[in-house]
């Protein structure tokens, strides 16, 4: 990863480039508990629902160390390189 | 056990409180925003008042306003502690609030709690009771939620962590930092971000920064200059910022912060240079010892491409004006048709080979003293060709013939310009004593024109209005009006190579208060 210094004013929110959506869920999908306590009754929940409605799917479950901090590098690049989805479970 | 950092913060009200005191201490990080916080600030305030005579209770609060809010919302009489710089917070490495942290007199930590557990909260009152003999705080324990998990601390909101980090590692970057996913292609990101002119640009990475910084001695945070149109900050280390990306060494930052703080004066008028429909663009002219020390190139293409001082010092003004002060085009920046030297245009002059005053000289500093000066051009360089005149009066009159067309033929008074002589011009000149006042004077001799031919008529309805004409007298049409309102409107350099009859011009903008008056400043670090 590549880390560079922002060479504006700053006040404008650097914008990220969205993921082209592909219209449906195939192959495997990561869902990703940021360690906030009880995310993890949503994250089983959703995990039931989808093996139950989408057979075809891989569910792998992965955790970030701290909700309070980005997740780690490895972490990312894994994600990344095992899944063709992810659903993160965000905040309370 | 470990030690807890000391500190000093104040509450609203401007009083002290310090840690480690004489006494043990309860310090419980919080901020108003998180609800969890909010449901626990009673509690807080039942141990303060129950406590108090035995404990230092100190609760830190994250945000000014939030402080207030709590102790309003919650009519708190323990103080809410100032710590809106985050930096005790971040001392102790806070992810979560609230984080209690039970201290022993010498500041030793006894324990450590996150969030709100009942159970845990309730064994603290317990032990505390215990170890002051002071009664058990009122609180209704059993209307209290069972547990809460708290909220991720300001501090380690991951921008303002990079910011906290910095600091404790005396690191003179404060710059956002931005990270690019392994997956990504940084240059891609860069041009996605709106950062570049078009072109690639160098990753300013907080290693090329610091690098860039070194050529420096001035403060990174220092404010240098408040660039339009949005008012931007432009402090050293943005602008070493864009000039990583523009490919410059740390050794030209000088010159171009320099170039920043000429631009952004009311004389020079940067944002209305960069948002005029007619395209006007910073011309840099270097004089100096500087020239050399940079590589600067004055001789053989000293105004095209190939040199990475001339090139790269342009590019980094234009690429801070884009960037700090957010003249992009389609933005702010609306020239109709633009123009190259938009990308860069730094040169300069081959003081060597002038047998004149050089520029900065003419403009009131020492031959010694390195100086930028600033032009803003709508057009240029145009060539002005001449390969026949032998004498000083005949090449003189082939530039004024030439700059007639600055805007328009009929266009007198209108702007300024900037002509460059080459040596084998400059030659022509020296041979029959012609100074530059005198190629000045020939200028303004062999344009001047009577007002009657500058009208408006059918072949064009730029000049003088008819109705304006047509009340003078055929005595007043008859004046005869130079080119240029002044002489000093006519700037004179000397550059390019020993080979070619060729100099060349840049043509104006709104000349003067209305528009833009060029601005030539010392570099103090040399």
């Amino acid at each position: 990863m590549v880390t560079i210094l922002d060479p504006t004013d700053e006040r404008v929110p650097v914008e990220r480039q969205v993921t082209p959506r592909v219209g449906e869920i195939t192959g495997n999908v990561a869902l990703l508990d940021i360690s906030k306590p009880r995310g993890s009754v949503l994250l089983d929940r959703l995990e039931a629902l989808l093996t139950e409605r989408m057979p075809g799917i891989n569910v792998t479950r992965y955790a970030k160390p701290t909700f309070a901090k980005p997740a780690p590098d490895a972490l990312r690049a894994e994600i990344s390189a095992e899944n063709d989805f992810i659903i993160e479970g965000l905040a309370d | 056990m470990s030690e807890l950092p000391a500190f000093l913060l104040e509450d609203d009200a401007g009083r002290s409180s310090s840690f480690p005191g004489e006494r043990p201490a309860l310090i419980c990080f919080v901020k108003e925003d998180c609800p969890t916080c909010n449901e626990v600030m009673p509690v807080i305030e039942a141990f303060y008042r129950a406590f108090a005579d035995g404990v230092d209770i100190l609760v830190p609060g994250q945000t000014v306003e939030g402080n207030r809010t709590l102790t309003k919302k919650h009519a708190l009489t323990v103080p809410i502690l100032d710590d809106s710089s985050l930096k005790v917070s971040f001392a102790y490495d806070v992810e979560i609030v609230p984080s209690l942290y039970l201290a022993d007199p010498t500041g030793q930590s006894q324990r450590t709690l996150v969030g709100f557990v009942r159970e845990e909260w309730q064994a603290l009152a317990e032990q505390l009771s215990q170890t002051t003999g002071l009664a058990m705080p009122d609180v209704d324990w059993s209307s209290c939620p069972e547990w809460r998990p708290g909220c991720g601390s300001l501090s380690a909101d991951p921008l303002v962590a990079a910011r906290l980090q910095a600091e404790s590692e005396n690191s003179p970057l404060r710059a956002r930092r931005i990270d690019i996913a392994a997956h990504d292609d940084e240059f891609e990101f860069m041009f996605d971000q709106g950062f570049s002119d078009g072109l690639p640009l160098v990753p300013p990475t907080p290693e090329r920064v610091l690098r860039m910084l070194s050529g420096t001695r001035r403060d990174a945070q220092e404010v240098i200059a408040t660039m339009p149109p949005n008012m931007g900050e432009a402090t050293v280390e943005k602008v070493a910022i864009n000039a990583v990306m523009a490919g410059c060494k740390p050794e030209y930052l000088p010159l171009i912060l320099t170039a920043v703080e000429a631009v952004c004066t009311d004389e020079y008028n940067i944002h209305g240079v960069m948002a005029t429909t007619m395209g006007a663009s910073p011309v840099m002219v270097v004089n100096g010892p500087i020239r050399e020390r940079l590589g600067l190139n004055m001789k053989l293409g000293a105004l095209g491409q190939g040199n990475r001082a001339n090139s790269t010092i342009g590019r980094a003004l234009r690429l801070a004006i884009r960037n700090i002060g957010g003249a992009r085009p389609g933005g702010t920046e609306r020239s109709t048709l633009g123009n190259p030297m938009k990308f860069t245009m730094c040169f300069a002059e081959w003081e060597e080979r002038n047998p004149w005053t050089p520029l900065h000289v003419e403009r009131g500093f020492e031959q010694d003293d390195s100086v930028i000066s600033i032009f803003a051009m709508t057009s240029g360089p145009t060539l002005m060709v001449d390969q026949d005149s032998r004498t000083g009066a005949q090449l003189a009159g082939t530039f004024g013939l030439c700059l007639e067309s600055a805007f328009h033929p009929k266009a007198h008074y209108a702007t300024e310009v900037l002509v460059v002589i080459s040596p084998e011009h400059v030659d022509t000149f020296v041979r029959d004593g012609f100074d530059k006042a005198s190629i000045r004077a020939r200028i303004q001799e062999v344009t001047s024109r009577p007002i009657r031919e500058l009208v408006e008529n059918e072949v064009s309805a730029v000049g003088f209005k008819k109705a304006f004409a047509d009340g003078m007298d055929s005595q007043a049409l008859d004046k005869l009006l130079p080119k240029f309102k002044s002489e000093d409107d006519i700037h004179i350099v000397v550059a390019g190579s020993e080979a070619g009859k060729f100099s060349g011009a840049f043509h104006g903008w709104a000349t003067g208060e209305i528009g833009s008056i060029p601005v030539s400043r010392k570099i103090e670090e040399v």
